[in-house]
């Protein structure tokens, strides 16, 4: 896929592309606030860092430790190494307690593994709870965002969607009244659920047991009622103990959204009475990016969306451009683990201005892990030609001191007596949408030389 | 067939670590000990901050100096005076109308107006109670009632989340969780609405001096 040419579409609707970039940069700004009110930001943040370091490079040992604790707690451990095998156990459960009528709380992973289509081909209803998925769902759409997944929908769209399948007053659009409708709806599929899935922002390998937070009380109210609760986790999730949810909980609601703390932070260690609890962990690819020691620090991600929330590629281009699970600054360094020649052009969706760098609780450094792909992408030959070339004549232009003067001086001059329609012909790409600026008659040394 | 799956997985995670690991390190783990005396944030007044946190969040604050005022205070709340189903697990504050047992159905519970449940503390930097599985017949009480009441101890304010974390203890216990508020989301058009699938209001009433 081409991010650019999915971007055009969307940057092309320029009212709406605002709109989204407005939308987008007011959560930023939300998280800035927030985070200034937390004197030992910084610290947290190289705190968080430290923590996911350590506990990515000992995963296997803090893994065993996890479901030792986990099992003594009364929890069913699961292990899966791909997608595939992820569905099938999730369905083996489900099918096993006859299930038809399953509720879902936000799960990236899931998402990743594509398990609704799964689940609904063989006979599974599934409900995702979260209004923004809902919606989504509602739309037979992808989430566009992975804390806001219906943020590229106005209002009005979403009440239209909502007359159709919900029943609300046709042309209703306030957000209250949506979100009421909503809940009475939902309402109703959480107290018919026959089982409840939800994902796991954090795994205590001291306890065994994990941590789901959410503002709605969605994972609540679908895993509190039912006799049987999913939880699914991808391998990094895991943190050594207790003591260092303090961390990352201070950071990641702060981070995603702006606020202290997500309304409910729920601390599962074991089955409700006469209950069954069940945990599937899941690799799918993530030891590949370990293996990496360069790029391991992707797996650090916390989730909350604070890159995407600040990245002006995103905010202009919308999730969609990326064809990927994950969008953004995040997505565009786990894409290309999965299919570097399908996601190559994804690490160049940035202007590497590094404002993803400075908003990640856990301090990964995005934009160079996207500098990182870019060579990785060149060693691979999966930079098209076009951009092969023209990065080969600038590396042998900028080598050679004359060979730049000469062009410079040949490039003023054709861009200030050349007709309009030749300077801006369609080998200037950069030209497409913005004026070049002026060209002056003399260059900085031709100045300073007083030629 | 799953001992294959985990075996699998951890196998592969450290082949994974042995070929990457170019460098030999293993980072650190940051020393957590003195962390919240050095850099938990610290509040002259935390009540107060609790307070604000939580207002701050769509939550109400209420302060009564004992159980009579306290229950004076509650009865004045419209989330009483107007909730015909009730369940209440603090001796004195509010009546229970309903019975559910341990052993009945939580689904029951449907139809709640409201909840009043005890907290085991507060957190002054997010407006969060802890709330704990033992306090509660079903886990599902403070997520189905319309309207939920907590009530914490005045004095039992921790500073920041380092301090919270310094007395929860899981062992024997197999649920709790913070509660900051009610219920909320802004998922159409980041317009916030409180009321999402939990409690439309939530009312912190903390008791003491």
């Amino acid at each position: 896929m081409d991010h650019s040419k999915s971007a055009a579409e969307f940057v092309g609707n320029d009212a709406r592309a605002h709109w989204h970039d407005q939308a987008l940069w007011f959560v930023r700004v939300k998280r800035d606030r927030a985070s200034g009110q937390v004197p030992e930001w910084e610290v947290l943040r190289e705190t968080a860092a430290a923590i996911k370091a350590h506990t990515l490079a000992k995963l296997p040992e803090y893994l065993e430790e996890f479901e030792r604790n986990a099992v003594a707690r009364g929890i069913r451990v699961h292990w899966a190494s791909s997608a595939e095998e992820h569905n099938a156990i999730v369905h083996g459960i489900l099918e096993s307690k006859g299930v038809k009528r399953l509720v879902k709380s936000k799960s990236m992973l899931t998402e990743e593994c594509h398990l609704n289509p799964y689940l609904e081909d063989r006979g599974i209803e599934v409900v995702d709870t979260d209004l923004g998925e809902r919606i989504v769902q509602l739309a037979k759409e992808p989430p566009s965002h992975i804390v806001l997944p219906a943020i590229h929908k106005k209002k009005e769209e979403i009440g239209e969607l909502f007359c159709e399948h919900l029943g609300t007053a046709a042309g209703a659009s306030d957000p209250t009244y949506l979100t009421h409708a909503a809940r009475a709806h939902l309402r109703g599929k959480f107290m018919k659920a026959e089982a409840g899935l939800t994902g796991v922002n954090f795994a205590i390998a001291e306890t065994g047991g994990f941590v789901v937070c959410t503002n709605e009380g969605n994972a609540d109210m679908g895993t509190h009622l039912p006799p049987l609760h999913i939880a699914c986790m991808g391998v990094e999730k895991l943190i050594p103990r207790m003591e260092h949810l303090a961390v990352f909980l201070r950071l990641l609601a702060r981070s995603a959204t702006g606020q202290p703390v997500t309304t409910y932070t729920s601390h599962f260690h074991g089955p409700m009475r006469g209950s069954e609890l069940h945990l599937v962990i899941v690799d799918n690819g993530r030891n590949r990016i370990l293996a990496q020691e360069a790029q391991r620090t992707i797996l650090s991600c916390i989730r909350c969306g604070a890159c995407m929330n600040t990245c002006p590629v995103f905010r202009r281009s919308g999730g969609y451009s990326y064809g990927f699970t994950i969008p953004g600054p995040l997505g565009s360094v786990l894409a290309p683990h999965r299919d570097a020649g399908e996601y190559a052009s994804l690490p160049y969706a940035s202007s590497l201005c590094g404002s993803c760098t400075a908003v990640c609780p856990v301090k990964i450094p995005l934009h160079d892990q996207l500098l990182l792909w870019r060579k990785k992408l060149a060693e691979k030959h999966l930079i098209p030609l076009a951009k092969r070339v023209a990065m080969a004549l600038a590396g042998l232009v900028l080598q050679h001191p004359w060979l730049y003067r000469v062009t410079g001086k040949l490039a003023r001059l054709f861009v200030r007596i050349a007709p309009r329609l030749l300077v801006y012909g369609p080998w200037n790409i950069w030209g497409r949408q913005r004026e070049l600026p002026p060209m002056p008659a003399k260059s900085f040394r031709e100045m300073m030389k007083g030629d | 067939m799953s001992t294959n799956a985990r075996n699998s997985v951890l196998s592969s995670l450290r082949e994974a670590l042995e070929t990457g690991a170019h460098s030999g390190k293993v980072p650190g783990l940051p020393d957590m000990k003195s962390f919240s005396r050095e850099w938990g944030i610290q509040y002259a007044n935390p009540l107060a901050q609790f307070a604000e946190s939580l207002r701050s969040v769509g939550g109400q604050f209420l302060f009564a100096t004992d159980l009579g005022a306290a229950r004076a205070e509650i009865a004045k709340q419209p989330c009483m005076k107007e909730s015909r189903k009730v369940i209440s697990l603090v001796p004195g504050i509010g009546h229970s109308t309903m019975n559910i047992s341990e052993n009945g159905d939580p689904h029951e519970l449907e139809g709640l107006d409201l909840a009043v449940i005890p907290g085991v503390f507060g957190v002054a930097e997010n407006g969060a109670v802890w709330v704990e599985e033992d306090s509660l017949p079903h886990r599902a009480l403070f997520v189905v009632a319309e309207h939920l009441v907590i009530v914490v101890k005045a004095s039992e304010i921790v500073h920041n989340m380092h301090e919270a974390y310094a007395r929860l203890d899981f062992t024997g216990r197999s649920f709790g969780l913070f509660i900051s508020g009610p219920s909320k989301t802004a998922d159409i058009e980041q317009s916030l609405v409180i009321g999402a699938h939990g409690a439309r209001s939530a009312t912190v009433l903390a008791i003491g001096s």
